[in-house]
């Protein structure tokens, strides 16, 4: 009963700060890239309820813009990881011992790439950006998605179902197709919350250190390394776009083990 | 046997990590000395360069140029600096590999306890208490902490600089301090997550029988924890070390940025502004061989530590 209430609250969160950020596309309460320079470093009022920054810029459309950023950086990060890591995890699975060992060879060489190593190669040739953290994150994730499908599908594969459809005649391409993969693809979603949750902490880091969006694009990375340069002045701008990680993070990474929990036959029962 | 398998595995990796490294940065759309000259440099003059730098010859003979290179300690000579890229490195490893360890030691000494005692009072509310702050700890930019100790400790206590590195030759009192807040920043993070694979390792070896049967036996809970659960449990911590070792250097490469200290990460992002290739290619090299050979060492460490995998006498 907790557990059910603890992933409905996160999944309110996630799609609130979705819905924010698709909404930015379109509108936000102030424009994010006009400047104000009356009104800078505002307090809160009924208008910016979070005040305004050293542009004058209202701090909640300014994170509803860096939403924007993190989500979708997030979301190419995993969906490359999922589609990319996915297949070549069913190959390992399927294929023969030695087709095995190069495939797995091949998922921890790039396991050994951090997204920032590979985002700042990405930078040197073509100069940072939003789409080189994207990139740099799922690459990463490739093998991370390929690891837990091979292990998975392994389990799958050792079933009696498998060997009827194997001996129906079924190549092992269509058994890793139409049999294996529904039965891990929980497994697959419930790991591409966590996933989520891990691309949103990485694409701030990135964004901080200037190999993520560039300006004028708004990224709660940025905006912590803006804020940072007025610290003395302006603390409360450090805070928020923190915050706004924190909740998304915490929220997607519930989402995650909220939705484990109910696939793991271990809790079976134990939910309402 | 086993050891000669690993090292040939060690090896093979590491080789086809260079050749990504070197074919990355060759390949990659954007003319090496055009990117050093800029965009307006002379034709003639780039396709001197491109000649003193080697870029004419054919790749598999430069990528054994390079590899032969780095093997023998020569990582060439930095574009915008005009010195080895070795010696940069390993100036600049004074800091980073320092910090790293720092936080790895802090982040062990948080997690360790508070992941058996969570192991130990399993569902009780030690344990809910311990899982929650973990959750917490690991959604925590380490970014977002280094700014909340600079503004706590340095802009409003005024107890520590907001950044900066005094140099080991100020004595390594001062050293340490000024790399005290940024290996606290670093570690909380990898301590919350540290403390979940403690508990969940360890949780998992004391349903084992043989800890039930220490218990029958009239060993106590320390003992049956620190004697029977606790060795089956190094494996999996390890393995899941090695695994976030990669994060935990990005992380300080990140976190120096912070700090304002002049380590690794410094080097590689003013080396990416630059478009100094060959620096971001030595200090890419020298951070995923690392990761490799200390992903290998754990899993080694691993084996070794398990007293199920121990080959008996």
């Amino acid at each position: 009963m907790r557990g059910s209430a603890g992933l409905g609250v996160a999944a309110a969160v996630l799609v609130s700060i979705i819905a924010a950020a698709v909404a930015s596309l379109w509108w936000t309460p102030f424009p994010v890239d006009g400047f104000d320079m009356g009104n800078r470093f505002a307090m809160p009022t009924a208008a910016h309820p979070l005040g305004t920054d050293h542009y004058g810029r209202d701090v909640v459309s300014m994170l509803m813009a860096g939403a924007q950023t993190s989500l979708a950086v997030a979301a190419g990060a995993v969906a490359i990881g999922l589609f990319v890591g996915t297949p070549l995890g069913l190959a390992a699975a399927s294929s023969g011992r030695a087709g095995r060992a190069v495939l797995m060879l091949g998922s921890d060489i790039v396991f050994a790439f951090p997204a920032l190593i590979v985002a700042a190669i990405l930078s040197t040739f073509r100069g940072p950006g939003a789409f080189n953290a994207l990139i740099a994150i799922g690459i990463f994730y490739i093998p991370v998605f390929m690891r837990l499908t091979a292990s998975s599908a392994r389990r799958v594969l050792a079933l009696d179902f498998v060997d009827a459809a194997r001996l129906a005649g079924k190549s092992s391409a269509r058994i890793a197709a139409e049999h294996v993969l529904p039965v891990v693809a929980p497994i697959l979603l419930t790991q591409a919350a966590t996933q989520f949750a891990i691309a949103i902490l990485i694409e701030a880091g990135l964004s901080y250190v200037g190999l993520g969006a560039q300006p004028p694009a708004v990224s709660w990375g940025r905006m912590l390394a803006e804020a940072q340069t007025l610290i003395s002045l302006a603390p409360q701008l450090a805070v928020w776009p923190g915050l706004a990680i924190v909740v998304t993070v915490l929220a997607a990474t519930a989402l995650g083990e909220g939705l484990n929990r109910r696939l793991d036959p271990r809790f079976a029962g134990r939910h309402a | 046997m086993r050891v000669l398998t690993r090292l040939a595995q060690l090896a093979a990796t590491l080789f086809v990590a260079s050749l990504i490294v070197f074919m990355a940065m060759s390949v990659l759309p954007g003319d090496a000395g055009l990117l050093r000259l800029g965009m307006n440099a002379e034709p003639a003059a780039v396709a001197a360069l491109r000649a003193e730098m080697g870029l004419d010859d054919p790749l598999p003979l430069r990528f054994v140029a390079w590899l032969g290179g780095i093997l023998t300690g020569d990582f060439g000579t930095s574009g915008t600096y005009d010195v080895s890229v070795l010696g940069l490195l390993a100036e600049r490893a004074r800091v980073s590999v320092p910090l790293a360890v720092y936080a790895l030691v802090l982040s062990v000494a948080l997690a360790l306890p508070a992941g058996i005692y969570a192991a130990v009072r399993r569902g009780r509310f030690a344990d809910r208490a311990v899982r929650g702050v973990a959750e917490i700890g690991l959604s925590v930019p380490a970014v977002w902490l280094g700014l909340l100790f600079i503004y706590v400790f340095a802009v409003y206590l005024r107890w520590a600089p907001a950044g900066g590195f005094p140099g080991w030759d100020a004595g390594p009192a001062r050293a340490l301090g000024a790399l005290t807040l940024p290996a606290v920043a670093l570690a909380i993070p990898q301590a919350a997550i540290l403390a979940r694979i403690v508990r969940t390792a360890l949780t998992e070896a004391m349903d084992e029988d043989f800890v039930a049967l220490a218990r029958a036996k009239g060993r106590s809970t320390a003992g049956a924890v620190i004697h029977h659960a606790l060795p089956n449990a190094w494996a999996p911590i390890l393995t899941v070390v090695g695994m976030q070792f990669g994060f935990l250097v990005a992380g300080a490469i990140v976190i120096e940025t912070v700090f304002n200290l002049p380590g690794l990460g410094r080097l590689l992002f003013q080396a990416v502004a630059q478009r100094d290739i060959v620096l971001v290619q030595g200090i890419t090299l020298v951070v995923v061989a690392t990761v490799v050979i200390v992903n290998a060492l754990c899993d080694v460490v691993a084996v070794a530590s398990n007293p199920r995998l121990r080959r008996g006498p």
